[in-house]
């Protein structure tokens, strides 16, 4: 799991709502896969992360020091384009949890696969 | 037919249907990988995805990530979620480059809103429609995950997902289903008239409704076509003949030319065809 694919997941169990995020992370095994750089894609995004989230789930793995916020003009500075590339989509998580911060429900991560299947208490239909 | 091929939603549930033997023939039949690859294609193309963009892209029943491949080599990103964890440990064989996420989409995307600048979905989204619990109820599940679908698409986004509907009561259903969550749009049909390649692809936008593609047709597969047009005119042969003088030169090429025509050996044309010959002679 990326860490984009974090900063956008939410928990989806029955009566959350939109309190069912950010996720919590707690990561056993992290693995760095390299991914071609596309700065047109990472600017593109910069936008919807939520940021908080984004350098909470950072601390957590122990990563080098995320900016606090997005620089000024962001879409033409490659050297921010860069750091947040290699945080966004080439840390990839591939043990551990997810936690829902509203009822507690923990998602297992497995080889770098989320389980966010629900049981039939915890689904909304 | 004496063995009629059963439908696999009949026979139990997706994540059982779905498992390592069904799983290889994704991996290893050329078939249907072309057939997979064919639909991700038509779709992204419904999907109406600016030009030179790189989209951020949501694929619903992923399976072993054949659909992310073409979504990849297009130049998007994507993130898949599938129920079968077969399938996915498939995907993670074949190294896939989106994302991917063990999950049932009839308990909800599990997106914050505003995630995705488009969907796709290949051949998945009919599992919706058969309850394999007693506490599923296909309505709640369809509604359940289009507006969670919605709520996870950027405003104004697309999304295409092709389906094999059972009948036309399903198809209703799922199209009742989506419009209740606010999606408008509808049902876009390649080759209606071929039992084979007939396709079925709900488009569904969210935000403004636009004019819905038209679906493909076998007259737009005639126009590539190699073969020569058949046509039913006859050449008009009597007519021309009738100016001609006898025994001239022309009347003389012209007959040489008719006998070539109906396949018969005639001498070739030379400077002296045509021309009368000496008294000498």
């Amino acid at each position: 799991m990326k860490l984009l694919t974090h900063n956008l997941l939410s928990s989806h169990v029955r009566g959350v709502g939109t309190r069912g995020f950010p996720l919590r992370l707690q990561a056993t095994e992290v693995r760095i896969n390299p991914v071609e750089f596309n700065p047109d894609f990472v600017a593109r995004m910069i936008p919807k992360v939520e940021w908080a989230a984004l350098v909470q789930a950072a601390d957590t793995l122990n990563l080098a020091e995320v900016p606090k916020e997005p620089t000024e003009g962001y879409e033409h500075d490659e050297t921010f384009l860069r750091k947040m590339h290699h945080v966004l989509l080439e840390v990839d998580v591939l043990e551990g949890t997810l936690q829902c911060p509203e009822s507690g429900r923990l998602f297992p991560i497995s080889r770098g696969i989320p389980n966010m299947l629900l049981n039939d208490e915890e689904t909304e239909t | 037919m004496a063995s009629r091929s059963r439908r696999p939603e009949h026979s139990g549930p997706p994540e059982l249907f779905y498992d390592q033997n069904e799983a290889r023939k994704y991996v290893r039949n050329s078939r249907m990988i072309d057939i997979q690859t064919k639909m991700t294609e038509r779709a992204l193309e419904l999907l109406c995805l600016p030009e030179g963009q790189p989209s951020y892209l949501l694929d619903i029943g992923c399976g072993s990530g054949l659909s992310g491949d073409y979504i990849s080599e297009e130049g998007h990103y994507w993130v898949g979620i599938d129920i079968s964890p077969a399938m996915l440990d498939a995907a993670l064989d074949r190294d896939t480059e989106g994302d991917l996420l063990l999950g049932d989409m009839g308990q909800g995307v599990p997106f914050r809103p505003g995630s995705f600048d488009g969907c796709i979905s290949i051949s998945a989204v009919q599992w919706l429609c058969n309850a394999n619990k007693k506490s599923d109820i296909p309505a709640r599940r369809l509604y359940c995950f289009f507006s969670s679908l919605y709520s996870a698409l950027v405003r104004g986004a697309r999304a295409v997902l092709q389906l094999y509907p059972e009948n036309s009561e399903q198809l209703e259903l799922i199209t009742t289903q989506a419009t209740r969550a606010g999606f408008t749009g509808g049902v876009v049909v390649d080759f209606p008239n071929s039992a084979k390649a007939k396709k079925f692809y709900l488009c569904l936008f969210s935000g403004p409704s636009t004019s819905l593609p038209k679906g493909l047709t076998e007259s737009q597969e005639a126009d590539q076509a190699s073969e020569s047009a058949f046509t039913s005119e006859r050449a008009p042969h009597k007519k021309a003949r009738r100016d001609l003088v006898k025994k001239s030169r022309e009347w003389v090429l012209e007959k040489k030319e008719r006998r070539r025509r109906q396949g018969k050996e005639v001498r070739p044309d030379t400077q002296y065809t045509g021309r009368k010959r000496k008294p000498r002679f």
